[in-house]
């Protein structure tokens, strides 16, 4: 039964690792840019949910924006990782738009973002 | 005025880079001199705080009137204050630079972009080096590297390719980084880093605590292209515009190694470093190999600037090995190498920045009796190859005995064995290119005519002559360096 618990207990942790290594195996094991570019994006935001989880708390917690009544620390879920996370995901949109900018660039140059095909282009043009 | 300087240096270029657009826009010959105005300030600054760090102790300014921890701190110790003053006149002597280069090899549209981005760039790095607080570093961190994929990718054709992978590879350490400070932040509940540090030796057994160290460690080396992690560098920095590789080289892998030194040894303590798990024991080979790996592949290169980029691989293997043997001496040698490799690294690609103005190339094998048509030039690729190789009286010689020393002192011989072993291969790397210079015969040339004497502009001669200078007289003033400013930079544990 621990064993349960502790992999439903902490669903939100679980889920984050496995959206973290789809990210990852996405980055390595695609040919595509593009679909290695996805993969990066949902490597960041795996780790905004990771972010997002440790902040919550137990007990009916709720937005922290001050209430009548409610004056208790505990009755308010934690802002600061929230407040990182904004900043996150501003540096997360830039990193991506940095990097489609880069991707169009390279799909004026080989008509193609396959990472083989660019592959046997640059050979192609090596040997003349 | 002291304490405001910590935070002016970051603020400065920050909105001269936004400026420089809409100035840009009117008179586009105005972006070179208040870049160069800019950076100026920056130097006065960082000389400013180092004065003040000096004197009379740490600067600590609070941002926005906001106590430290919950606000964000500017921290400055001996440190961050020697590592400003590299960053801020590197960046001074780049812009110098820049002008002619990029006229020379980037579109007319685009040298407006380049200086906002560029500040940009210093922006990043110099906030990485004042902050106190470790997510506004990763903040920094990712404006540096966000500025650093743009300017790279605005290089030559197969530079776009190379700015890709560099972006994964870097948004990759971005992450660990970043999921570091995260696991840190459950166990403390802060991000400053002095109240981590108070914070967590009563945590060192969490097993979070390990897992955030390794995140750190691996991100950063992903960041500052430590051997295995390096693949996206020789491809990045040998397609970048002369200037961007000039300037990335010298100073991004260096300010990681200085967010490691930080890491390792101020937020957790040396103790726990190098005692808690064998970071500094793998880290150490890792390093040897980079050394080795580094040389061997600079010397199968022919193009020049990416064989100083495997060059810059073999010496980040050496800062990290001084830092990894534990012990002042080779802590020293690193710091110290910081300086020196950065100084080397911008001389060396400047000299091959001048190539590329005048021949249009940067083959190897096609450099025969440069000599004559560019002696000045020559002459400091020279200065900056043997302080490369660590000759004596030059900056290289220094750093190099006190890495060797520190090793000899951790008994770890295998170390001092690659240390001295790369050491040649790196000779061996510039003296093939110093003999095909000096004594190889043009082919070119069937006529018997003199080449005529030939060299770069005004403003890209003089950062190169100032550069290798320079590295003289930080060979001559190694002492006082280290008297001033490093040996107060070492942890305590040492």
């Amino acid at each position: 039964m621990d064993t349960m618990d502790f992999i439903i207990g902490k669903y939100n942790y679980w889920v984050y690792i496995v959206l973290m290594m789809i990210g990852f195996y996405a980055m390595i094991a695609k040919n595509n840019f593009a679909k290695k570019l996805v993969g990066m994006n949902i490597f960041q935001t795996a780790i905004i949910l990771f972010f997002i989880s440790t902040s919550s708390k137990t007990g009916g917690a709720t937005i922290p924006i001050i209430q009548a009544g409610m004056d208790k620390a505990h009755q308010y879920i934690n802002p600061l990782p929230h407040v990182l996370m904004l900043t996150a995901i501003v540096v997360m949109v830039s990193t991506f738009g940095v990097a489609l900018a880069v991707l169009i660039m390279i799909y004026r140059r080989y008509k193609t973002l396959e990472e083989d095909e660019i592959m046997a282009i640059l050979k192609m043009e090596k040997q003349i | 005025m002291n304490e405001q300087a910590s935070i002016l240096i970051i603020a400065i270029p920050l909105l001269v880079s936004v400026l420089n657009i809409p100035i840009g826009l009117l008179k586009r010959s105005l972006c070179y001199p208040l870049t160069v105005f800019t950076t100026l300030s920056c130097v006065y600054l960082s000389f400013v705080i180092a004065d003040t760090v000096i004197n009379t102790g740490n600067i600590s300014y609070h941002v926005g009137g906001w106590e430290p921890p919950w606000g964000i701190e500017v921290a400055i110790d001996h440190l961050n204050a020697y590592m400003l003053v590299i960053i801020s006149f590197v960046s001074f002597v780049v812009s110098i630079y820049a002008k002619n280069s990029i006229e020379k090899e980037l579109l007319p549209d685009r040298i407006i972009y380049f200086y906002t981005i560029y500040l940009l760039l210093v922006t990043g790095l110099l906030g990485i080096l004042v902050t106190g607080d470790l997510f506004n570093l990763f903040v920094f961190l990712e404006i540096a590297s966000l500025a650093g994929y743009a300017l790279v990718a605005i290089g030559e054709d197969k530079a776009p390719l190379a700015t890709f992978n560099y972006i994964i590879m870097g948004t990759i350490g971005a992450c660990f980084y970043l999921l570091g400070v995260g696991y840190l932040y459950i166990v403390t509940g802060t991000l400053n880093i002095a109240d981590l540090t108070r914070l967590l030796p009563a945590l060192y057994h969490s097993k979070v605590v390990l897992a955030a160290f390794a995140f750190f460690v691996v991100g950063v080396a992903i960041k500052i292209a430590l051997f295995p992690l390096h693949t996206w560098l020789p491809d990045a920095y040998t397609h970048a515009p002369s200037t961007v590789s000039a300037f990335v080289a010298a100073t991004m892998t260096k300010v990681g190694a200085y967010v490691m030194i930080r890491v390792m040894f101020t937020v957790f303590e040396p103790n726990f470093t190098l005692n808690a798990l064998p970071t500094t024991e793998i880290l150490g080979w890792v390093a040897s190999a980079a050394m080795i790996f580094g040389c061997i592949m600079a010397l199968a290169q022919t193009d020049l600037k990416r064989m100083l980029a495997y060059i810059l691989v073999a010496e980040v293997g050496y800062i990290v090995m001084g830092v990894s043997v534990g012990n002042r001496a080779g802590f020293t040698g690193s710091v110290l190498h910081i300086l020196n490799d950065s100084f080397m690294m911008v001389s060396l690609f400047f000299v091959a920045g001048a190539i590329m103005y005048k021949e249009g190339h940067r083959n190897i094998k096609n450099l025969s009796n440069l000599h004559k048509k560019m002696p000045v030039t020559m002459g400091c690729f020279i200065i900056a190859a043997i302080s490369m190789v660590g000759v004596p009286p030059t900056a290289g010689f220094f750093s190099k005995w006190y890495l060797i020393h520190g090793a000899i002192n951790a008994q770890k011989w295998f170390f001092v064995a690659f240390l001295l072993l790369s050491s040649l291969m790196v000779a061996a790397a510039f003296f093939r290119i110093i003999q095909n210079i000096f004594f190889q015969p043009s082919e070119s040339h069937t006529t018997h005519e003199e080449p005529v004497r030939d060299e770069v502009p005004c403003s890209m001669l003089l950062p190169i002559v100032v550069m290798s200078i320079s590295l003289l007289v930080i060979g001559f003033f190694s002492g006082q360096i280290i008297d001033s400013l490093i040996q107060h930079a070492v942890p305590k544990g040492f």
